[in-house]
């Protein structure tokens, strides 16, 4: 595993992202999910986001990922370093059952037509990356829940992506593997110096990986709170029985109780 | 000694049926027109093996076509039906009218259209055997998880590679289930077109000796024509069985650890 690195990465490659009056309704759910709302995420930055279930959090990342459009308003993604290479982390691994885990890892370069020599050199650095260089043959059946998802994240990082969403992609692990995925993710953000947003209802979780949490009220998502933790820049487990962490973690479940969660 | 058990029972459950039947038509003087004994089949077996092999290779051959057919055919209305919604809600009324409509009742029309002979009876096996196909095809593409649908949406996967390195892949254990089942119908739908599609130029098929031996009263030949028939319908349906296998053995649980 990789162990978190102190400096901050230089220069900043990520991605900044703005979303101006975002709005989304769906038919059958009463109201707008999103009702204008405006979002602005620094490049290179790590951001948590809190709301209660059925807030439009994971809305808000289906449309910045272009995955869903929205009924008004606008998402602008800003790279300094060419193009914006979004990927995406869902809730569940989803691996394609029928491929091992290397030609899982380079499916999004097969997709977008990078040669068979090149994506698998590529999907090797990613899986390697994720701790997982000596399962490359393995099958999907054959590796456990937390394996399935470090696959997951090397298949989203696999095309050096500069912008990386997650939509609470360790809710289904048990709290060990979970803490070490948390680790291993953060590690990578500040080596790749990638923008993260990532969903998450855990408050601990949010607190102990973002620079800044954003807290969502209810439907219509609305902003209730927006922190900059107070937190050193290295995390390891220790910092979870510190009185700073537990003020930070106090304040943002006492703004999720507020929005109504 | 695995093999044993699981061989064993169904064996000698087979034997006693076969002695209690031979037993009773003997010891009730059923005529052997009703009923004929076990051996008397086995004797009829015999004498006629080489006319019933070339019925069975007759009827075999245009079963394996329908079947091969409704494979093909099945799996692309399939895809074309889930591409479009109004494609499956235009199309797949009819295709239930395929699974409903009594073959015997349409096989006539085969025959005015496709004349007498292997093209109506394979067309026959054909109509039989295509909807589950469709249907399991269908539901194979339509159960793909929205995830990973977004997943090829997000990196611009194009519709083909969608289809060959998503669908496809994913639809495959619910095709192989619906090709198990068009196995069997495929030679039910050779045998019903035969007994109205008569003779074919390249010899009678297991229907027409089915239809002779009840014209001549010769039960026994009838049960082992229907012996045959059975046999042709499990030979097919091992194949597709090894089929599904050799494909799904590395990733799908149906096929594992037999």
């Amino acid at each position: 595993m990789l162990a978190p690195l102190p400096d901050p990465p230089e220069p900043k490659r990520g991605v900044r992202v703005s979303a101006r009056g975002v709005e989304r309704a769906f038919r059958g759910v009463g109201g707008a999910v999103l009702g204008g709302l405006d979002l602005d995420l620094a490049a290179g930055s790590f951001v948590a986001l809190l709301g209660p279930s059925g807030c439009g959090k994971s809305t808000l990342l289906r449309v910045i990922a272009g995955l869903d459009s929205p009924d008004a308003g606008s998402v602008t993604l800003d790279s300094t370093s060419g193009a914006a290479r979004v990927a995406f982390v869902f809730q569940d691994a989803h691996l394609l059952p029928w491929r091992d885990v290397l030609s899982n890892a380079a499916l999004p370069l097969e997709l977008t037509g990078t040669g068979a020599a090149e994506r698998r050199a590529a999907a090797r650095d990613a899986l390697d990356a994720v701790g997982l260089g000596d399962a490359t043959h393995k099958m999907p059946h054959e590796l456990s829940g937390g394996m399935r998802m470090r696959v997951s994240l090397a298949r989203a990082l696999v095309t050096r992506p500069n912008l990386l969403l997650l939509d609470e992609p360790f809710a289904a692990l048990d709290e060990l593997t979970r803490q070490r995925l948390d680790d291993q993710l953060r590690a990578l953000w500040a080596e790749l110096g990638l923008t993260v947003l990532f969903v998450t209802h855990s408050v601990d979780e949010a607190a102990y990986l973002a620079e800044r949490a954003i807290v969502f009220s209810a439907r219509p998502a609305r902003i209730v709170a927006d922190r900059t933790l107070a937190l050193p820049r290295a995390r390891t487990s220790a910092l979870r029985a510190e009185p700073a962490f537990g003020a930070e973690a106090r304040a943002l479940r006492e703004a999720l109780e507020q929005g109504g969660g | 000694m695995r093999g044993f058990r699981t061989l064993a029972p169904p064996l000698v459950a087979l034997a006693l049926i076969l002695a209690t039947w031979e037993v009773l038509a003997r010891a009730l003087q059923i005529p052997a027109f009703l009923l004929p004994p076990p051996s008397a089949v086995a004797r009829a077996t015999l004498a006629e093996l080489g006319d019933l092999a070339l019925a069975a290779s007759v009827t075999g051959r245009a079963a394996l076509y329908g079947f091969l057919m409704s494979a093909c055919v099945g799996t692309l209305v399939a895809i074309a039906m889930s591409s479009s919604r109004i494609l499956e809600r235009a199309f797949y009324p009819y295709t239930v009218f395929l699974q409903t409509v009594p073959i015997v009742a349409i096989a006539p029309l085969l025959v005015l259209w496709f004349g007498a002979g292997l093209r109506s009876v394979m067309v026959s096996s054909f109509i039989v055997s295509v909807f589950p196909v469709i249907t399991n095809a269908l539901s194979g593409i339509r159960s793909v998880e929205p995830a990973l649908r977004d997943l090829f949406r997000l990196y611009g996967a194009s519709r083909l590679s969608t289809l060959t390195k998503l669908e496809l892949p994913a639809a495959l254990p619910a095709i192989v289930t619906g090709l198990r089942v068009a196995a069997g119908l495929s030679v039910i739908g050779a045998i019903v077109g035969e007994f109205v599609a008569g003779f074919s130029e390249s010899g009678a098929g297991l229907g027409i000796v089915i239809l002779s031996s009840y014209r001549q009263m010769r039960t026994d030949l009838l049960f082992s024509a229907v012996l045959f028939a059975a046999l042709l319908g499990l030979v097919l349906f091992g194949a597709v069985n090894l089929a599904g296998h050799l494909l799904l053995s590395r990733w799908h649980p149906s096929a594992r650890n037999p």
